[in-house]
């Protein structure tokens, strides 16, 4: 089947079997390696990317229902060479390790800050309880979104 | 890279990361990542029976699909004399199975198609008969007499039984326990759990047929190790063999070993004459990778009436599953388990191991575990709590009372450790205070009290435990790996410019290699972090090692790292005296530059050095020039890290519910490199020691068959399960590592289970429970409240 997905702005028109998952679409067909698969079973999260501005477990999804779709995945996270800052808060708080569940969770970090700026800690668990990392045990993403949150506009340095 | 917060460029303190660059753009790079161009794709059949014979496997439907390439079986296997592979504890392990399968989720063939989707359409079109036989699922019962023999592809094994082994000095326990005023027994099942990496196993093999050069990317902890046995087993020429460790997301021990699937990939890409990609699913994972634990302990501990503890006594069932897989100094079958007697001072204490197979997937050193520490230091800590209970004293008073005093070190155990530091009533009278230890029993009291009177309301658990551990391994005349020393290379370029290239065998999966190595090296020379470079993970860049397993990179290549360092300053010291036409006698180091002694002013910088030392500047009689170096550390002694945690539980009594609502973590690995890499890595055991003792179990029924294969029976924790974590230090320094680290990977894993589970059992205590296994579900604590302890591994009744 051909489908159109719009995938961080840029639109792809690709022929794809009715059931590629989404995930494998953004990684094996786009070469957008950032979203990772990783328990076949919605459980674990590190696929999470938007779709239409919410996030979702691109392994639950087939491509072809994300014709005529937006999505944003990590690759699209930073705005003209400028970390969200999600992204700073997760290097200064120390919020990855391995790095698998990370992209991930910057995707429900920004997801959470866009409609709740301000989060409690709680607010922040419950936001990420739909996705596992086995590195940080939590505290330090927890952190990381924290910071984001004190810190809208990021800091001034990038890389 | 963005600087808000205090940060140290050059050596110790708490320096931002070098890999989150990547890994927050989506940029880094892990197995399934890797595309080669004409890459196939391989996928495994498993068997459905936990044990059968393979009476026949039909692939012709299989080859007849058009995108497959091939199909390799164990007859395939056979041909190449690559059926059957060594485990790293020289115990054998199929590759496929050929002759029976021996459990659920064994690899029997292995596909290899055009793209990821078809090689698994065609796994489904392989028939193979089998003919099912008993399980042996129990490892309590693998040594009955009428239980079927599942290794009966090896000659001299007539049982299930793989080894018994003892340390520790008998007769001696036995006389003190004859003496004791109480001795308190128990039987406890530490269960079988699994690391679960978020990223599974996997493997991208390409044979290059013009240069009969093979590189390998998979997710290995132990590049070095898997070159030398692929070498050794496959016949292939080692230098023609290249191992790459990409990005790895997360280890915990489950990547150690080789895996059939790697092989396959390899000897795919051979048949075929192209790359072969393979990455397992989740429930491949779950099923047939490492497992960890897996022991079933009887443990006794004797002491006097006024609660002096004189001894320990120990028999373990040890479940290795249907191959010995474990990866552990050959020496050291039940690993390093005989550091049993934790952080106690004893007079006498024996163990007895004896390793079973069993139909379940084999492994078995995993998990943050430091070789079987994890399962010592759950027993010990379960058995003084127990006999605090016994004494109805305090458990904390009772540590105190019995642990280790800093003037007992350098400290031999009974079984043989040399602990080499520690100063354990302060860390644990530290971790009291954090936790206000008096107030949360008053806390207790007076909750209690009040449930008494008829409220509902939790009961309140307050759980203590205290762990050594043991890492670092370690001393190559004790400590090898099938036979390979445990020594670590490291080597270290200066730059003309200064800046430097560390080339190091251990490798990251997620600890912070490329940062915190970069922080040893700039401690030792002054270079700021970011001009170090660090190389990791490729064998054909670094110097031979074992790997990262075991909290042994900051240990043994830690030190390797520093020492190399040290050689480079020998070398600038030669060169400065050069430069500036004294001795080098005449010199002193400083923060970065050789000054001559009491003349700051007559300084060069190690950047000016290095610059020198690859200059036309004329160098003494037989002085090289540059500045690079090289080293082998082989370690004289373990390190000992150790640490007190205190968890704070509150217990629904008539849902079974466990909430932790406060957990204290005070830790001392010696000198702190990174704090914050420090921190987050006992964050991590932290949530992992909740996971163990409240959610995670491998159970199987009573053909074997796996009830945990998936993120929906198998529970990880979650951010909803954690609490926001106390963290609390001291800093005993290792005297015999160079900059006096221990390393502090496991030590978390080690320690914090036994805390939970003290802490849910003292919430219990009103209900006369004295123990009950992990993981502490809703219905195992129900049912322990009842005084009926619940039996997790197995769904057999």
């Amino acid at each position: 089947m051909e489908i159109t997905v719009t995938v961080n702005g840029t639109e792809y028109t690709r022929d794809v079997e009715p059931r590629l998952l989404l995930v494998h679409f953004l990684r094996q067909h786009l070469g957008l390696t950032g979203t990772h698969w990783g328990c076949d079973t919605s459980n674990c999260g590190t696929c999470v990317v938007w779709f239409d501005g919410k996030p979702l477990k691109s392994c639950t999804m087939l491509a072809v229902m994300a014709h005529g779709h937006e999505i944003r995945t990590v690759e699209g996270l930073a705005r003209n060479g400028q970390l969200d800052p999600v992204q700073q808060g997760f290097i200064e708080c120390h919020g990855l390790q391995c790095g698998f569940c990370t992209p991930g969770m910057l995707m429900t970090a920004r997801a959470l800050l866009d409609t709740n700026p301000d989060p409690s800690e709680g607010e922040i668990r419950e936001a990420i309880s739909g996705q596992l990392c086995r590195c940080t045990g939590y505290e330090n993403i927890v952190r990381a979104v924290r910071w984001a949150a004190e810190h809208p506009a990021g800091t001034e340095v990038t890389t | 890279m963005t600087v808000t917060q205090e940060r140290a460029t050059v050596g110790f303190g708490r320096t931002l990361r070098k890999e989150d660059a990547r890994f927050v753009r989506g940029k880094g790079t892990y197995v399934d990542d890797v595309v080669l161009p004409g890459m196939l794709h391989g996928a495994m059949l498993r068997s459905p029976y936990a044990h059968a014979r393979i009476v026949s496997i039909d692939t012709s439907q299989a080859l007849a699909h058009p995108k497959v390439k091939a199909v390799i079986t164990g007859e395939t296997l056979q041909g190449l004399n690559l059926a059957w592979m060594p485990t790293l504890s020289y115990d054998t392990q199929a590759v496929l199975a050929t002759d029976k399968v021996r459990f659920q989720g064994q690899e029997v063939a292995f596909v290899i198609a055009e793209d990821h989707y078809s090689a698994r359409d065609a796994v489904e079109l392989i028939e193979v008969e089998y003919e099912p036989l008993p399980a042996v699922v129990d490892a309590k019962r693998a040594l009955d007499p009428d239980t079927p023999v599942i290794r009966d592809d090896k000659e001299e094994q007539t049982t299930n039984r793989i080894f018994d082994w003892e340390a520790g000095d008998r007769a001696e326990t036995d006389e003190v326990f004859a003496r004791a005023d109480v001795v308190v027994a128990q039987d406890m099942l530490y269960p079988r759990v699994h690391p679960s990496p978020l990223e599974t196993c996997g493997a991208v093999a390409h044979m290059e047929p013009a240069t009969g050069k093979l590189t390998v990317w998979t997710t290995t902890q132990a590049p070095h190790a898997h070159r030398t046995v692929y070498a050794l087993v496959a016949g292939l020429p080692e230098h023609k063999i290249r191992i790459i460790a990409p990005d790895i997301g997360g280890g915990f021990g489950n990547k150690v070993g080789i895996y059939p699937g790697y092989v396959c990939a390899i000897v795919g890409s051979i048949v075929t004459g192209a790359p072969v990609k393979w990455v397992e699913d989740r429930a491949e994972h779950l099923m047939s990778t490492a497992f960890a634990r897996d022991y079933h302990m009887r443990g006794e501990i004797a002491a006097t009436r006024d609660g002096k503890i004189l001894g320990l006594r120990v028999n373990v069932i040890a479940d290795h599953g249907a191959f010995n897989a474990t990866a552990q100094p050959s020496k050291f079958p039940a690993g390093f388990f005989h550091v049993f007697t934790g952080s106690y001072d004893l007079q006498a204490a024996h163990c007895k191991v004896t390793g079973v197979y069993t139909n379940k997937a084999p492994g078995g050193v995993a998990y943050a575990c430091s070789f079987r520490i994890t399962e010592a230091v759950y027993l010990v800590e379960r058995m003084v709590d127990l006999l605090a209970r016994e004494l109805d004293v305090d458990p904390a008073q009772l540590r105190m009372q019995n642990l280790l005093r800093a003037e007992q070190f350098p400290y031999t155990t009974p079984t043989g450790w040399e602990y080499d530091s520690g100063d354990y009533p302060k860390t644990l009278q530290l971790a009291l205070e954090m936790a206000g230890y008096d107030e949360l029993r008053a806390e207790q009291r007076r909750r209690r009290e009040r449930i008494a009177a008829g409220e509902k309301l939790p009961e309140m658990g307050i759980g203590v435990s205290f762990f050594t551990e043991a890492v670092g391994a370690g001393p190559r005349k004790h400590m090898d790996i099938l036979g390979l020393g445990m020594a670590d290379g490291a080597e270290l370029r200066i730059h003309p410019t200064g800046k430097a290239v560390l080339r190091i065998s251990v490798q990251t999966q997620g600890q912070g290699h490329e940062t915190t190595f970069a922080q040893i090296v700039g401690n030792e020379l002054g270079l700021p972090t970011e001009d170090i470079e660090v190389v990791h993970g490729d064998t054909d860049q670094t110097p031979f090692g074992l790997g990262t397993y075991g909290s042994r990179s900051t240990p043994v290549s830690g030190a390797a790292t520093a020492v190399v360092a040290r050689k480079v300053r020998e070398r600038a010291r030669i060169v400065a005296a050069a430069m500036l036409e004294v001795s080098p006698d005449d010199l002193e180091w400083d923060a970065g530059g050789w000054q001559v002694r009491g003349d700051p002013d007559q300084r060069k910088t190690i950047q000016e050095i290095a610059l020198a030392a690859h200059s036309n500047l004329e160098l003494p009689e037989g002085v090289e020039g540059h500045l690079d170096a090289t080293t082998v550390y082989n370690p004289p002694n373990l390190t000992y890290p150790f640490g007190a945690y205190v968890c704070v539980v509150d217990v629904d009594t008539e849902t079974g519910q466990v909430k932790v609502r406060r957990f204290i973590a005070v830790d001392d690995c010696g000198v702190r490199i990174n704090p914050m890499v420090v921190e987050g890595q006992i964050h991590g055991g932290l949530a992992d020691g909740i996971g163990m003792a409240l959610m995670q179990v491998m159970a199987f029924d009573q053909d074997g068959n796996h009830l945990a294969a998936n993120f929906m029976d198998y529970l990880l924790p979650t951010a909803m399960e954690c609490p926001s974590w106390e963290l609390g230090e001291t800093v005993t320094p290792s005297p015999h590592h160079p900059i006096g680290a221990k390393g502090v990977g496991e030590s978390a894993t080690v320690g914090s289970p036994a805390a939970v589970v003290n802490a849910v059992l003292d919430a219990l205590a009103p209900y006369g429970g004295r123990h009950a296994d992990m993981p502490l579900t809703p219905a195992a604590v129900w049912l322990a409240r009842q005084g009926r302890p619940l039996r997790t591994d197995l769904a057999i009744e």
